[in-house]
């Protein structure tokens, strides 16, 4: 079988979001990286809710700003750690809108902590899509907020060390303690059944926005083969045997009302 | 005619904002412009227009930014230390090409500085401010009047070069109180702003919008030259049609003397104690501190006239006026250790600069 018939069967078989943008001119995304599914979740459930048309992505600077290119819907590319504070805005200007952001770890936790702790306490009714890698990635591997202890990255050469460097961030469980927050929950993508599940944490997110309750947030783990050092299957075990035992995955707030 | 009310210039910003057609304001507590943030806290939510007290100035630029890439006209105000903040978002605005309208009501610095007023940043905003190249036409408002109607013009021209405009202000202008005439002010026509993002389904074309600032990453410009040829151009058409200066009594002056802001008041008062005594004197008063005049100053010197530069820092808008006169006249300066006190509550008085304009007439 030739490999582009390999391919249309695939298509054929799982479908393509007409929201995703095929990647004619090459794909940017490191072979086993798995920030592009974060892409094509938003894309089925933007579809699913009919809601592609009058959407608004925000997007970080790193390797989530390329997801911008790949999602046919409006969106606007920010400054480092910036999206809350860009999505408050048009979701100001454009309340019927949903208007989401897509970040990574280190562009919420480190950098984007002042703008995170703005839109939670004035609880804005925007939803948060955090790729957790526990890395960062586009610049070649340094130590985020969320690597682990003991993790080796170019900035901790022998492993992140706790007198040192402290202790992994988790943001949906930090999250779900704010009393503007509607809903908060953990997916990942390391097995199709995490993969449908994450879907339902980030169609219920953007359902929440739409109730016009308060901020929702959805993290997903996401794996860096280059810079884990590992293959993407290896990448997949670590995931489950790592990451997991540490991010634990399911929902940490899912309300109706905040009174 | 408007109406005619007794303000200060930092209510006449709000006032003029309102006027301007302005539909956000972000805004975060720093003295000397917390009215300007409280005005827009009471008079915007009756407005029906959107008012947010942001969690810091990197939050209000950043909220301009998105304000602004979502289509309206949005503003934030702040001061000097809260200024140095926002530069990192005004070059991506500049990249991005996104209009907003960034009032900075000076205080002293350098770091934390006193609260009280000073001319200090006058570098950092006639030079863009921030990392790479870009430039903001910057409007210096000399009284409570001007304060209403450059902010107008400020709103404006970010449209028309969708670009930053800053207005420049010192917490002498921003707490002075005078009668303002607040009144509309019509520019003309501005270009629609379809590149605008409000979800795809809004636009008549259908197609998505895509506001960023990486220029030739996301295809914007075919490459990162021909972004900068574009900002270039940008740069030469706003030197070339935004120059606003005031000219009293220069016509057969000796000495003109330069300034902006509150000490162009003062250098005012000082030319006419001047005249009075029958010293030729006049006063060029910057109100685009960027563009600058440095053709009318280049013209001047070579006609042999002095010049005095009158400012509240120790010597900025002196060094653009000595590269305008290239060595062909001295250029002389008042600056802030002439202050008639030493504590942060010092002005440089007309008093002080009439001594200075008899010293060199001598």
């Amino acid at each position: 079988m030739s490999k582009e018939a390999k391919v249309v069967t695939k298509e054929l078989v799982a479908g393509r979001p007409k929201l995703l943008v095929p990647q004619t001119a090459g794909f940017v995304y490191c072979p086993g990286c798995q920030e592009p599914l974060t892409a094509r979740v938003i894309a089925e459930v933007l579809e699913e809710m009919g809601m592609g048309g009058q959407s608004i992505g925000v997007f970080d600077i790193g390797c989530n700003s390329f997801l911008l290119g790949m999602l046919d819907i409006d969106a606007v590319l920010t400054p480092h750690g910036r999206p809350p504070d860009m999505a408050t805005a048009i979701k100001r200007v454009h309340p019927d809108n949903i208007v989401f952001t897509v970040q990574g770890d280190g562009g919420l936790l480190s950098i984007g902590a002042d703008p995170l702790m703005g839109v939670l306490t004035r609880a804005e009714k925007i939803t948060i899509i955090m790729q957790n890698n526990a890395i960062y990635g586009t610049t070649g591997g340094q130590m985020a907020p969320t690597s682990l202890v003991g993790q080796k990255t170019t900035t901790t050469p022998k492993g992140r060390d706790i007198n040192i460097a402290g202790f992994p961030a988790h943001a949906a469980e930090m999250i779900a303690s704010f009393k503007g927050v509607t809903y908060s929950a953990r997916g990942a993508f390391n097995t199709p059944a995490n993969y449908q599940r994450t879907k339902r944490y980030v169609k219920t997110a953007f359902q929440k926005q739409m109730n016009k309750v308060g901020l929702s947030f959805v993290e997903v783990l996401c794996a860096c083969p280059p810079n884990w050092h590992l293959s993407p299957q290896d990448c997949l075990k670590w995931i489950k045997e790592k990451m997991i035992p540490e991010f634990p995955l399911g929902e940490f707030k899912n309300v109706n009302r905040i009174e | 005619m408007g109406e005619r009310i007794f303000i200060e210039g930092n209510v006449a910003i709000g006032w003029g904002a309102a006027m301007a057609g302005c539909e956000a304001f972000f805004g975060y507590p720093i003295t000397p412009q917390n009215e300007i943030t409280e005005w827009f806290a009471h008079e915007f939510p009756k407005m029906g227009r959107i008012f947010i007290q942001s969690q810091s100035e990197l939050g209000s630029i950043n909220m301009v930014y998105g304000a602004a890439a979502a289509g309206v006209r949005a503003m934030t105000s702040t001061s000097s230390p809260g200024w140095s903040l926002m530069q990192e978002t005004m070059s991506d605005m500049a990249n991005a090409e996104l209009p907003g309208v960034i009032v900075n009501v000076q205080r002293g610095g350098p770091g934390g500085g006193p609260i009280r007023h000073a001319q200090q940043d006058y570098f950092q905003c006639t030079r863009g401010g921030g990392h790479g190249d870009y430039r903001n036409i910057v409007l210096a408002p000399a009284s409570t009047q001007e304060c209403c109607e450059l902010v107008q013009l400020a709103f404006y021209l970010a449209d028309k070069y969708r670009n930053p405009v800053v207005v420049m202000s010192d917490a002498i202008v921003g707490r002075l109180r005078e009668t303002v005439e607040v009144k509309k002010i019509e520019f003309g026509r501005v270009p629609d702003k379809e590149w605008a993002v409000k979800g795809k389904a809004n636009h008549k074309d259908g197609k998505r919008r895509l506001v960023e600032h990486a220029g030739d990453l996301f295809a914007r410009y075919p490459s990162y030259q021909s972004l900068l040829q574009r900002l270039e151009q940008k740069i030469k058409q706003m030197q070339e049609s935004e120059l606003r200066y005031e000219e009293y009594r220069v016509e057969d002056a000796k000495l003109i003397l330069v300034a902006y802001g509150y000490t162009a008041r003062v250098a005012k008062e000082a030319v006419n104690m001047a005249r009075a005594e029958g010293i030729r004197a006049g006063l060029v008063r910057l109100i685009t501190a960027w563009p600058f005049p440095y053709q009318l100053i280049r013209e001047k010197a070579y006609q042999g006239l002095g010049f005095l530069v009158v400012e509240d820092c120790l010597g900025q808008v002196v060094e653009d006026v000595r590269c305008a006169v290239e060595g062909h006249t001295e250029v002389h300066l008042v600056n802030i250790l002439d202050r008639h006190i030493s504590t942060d509550g010092g002005m440089i008085l007309p008093d002080r600069v009439f001594d200075k304009i008899k010293e060199i007439n001598e």
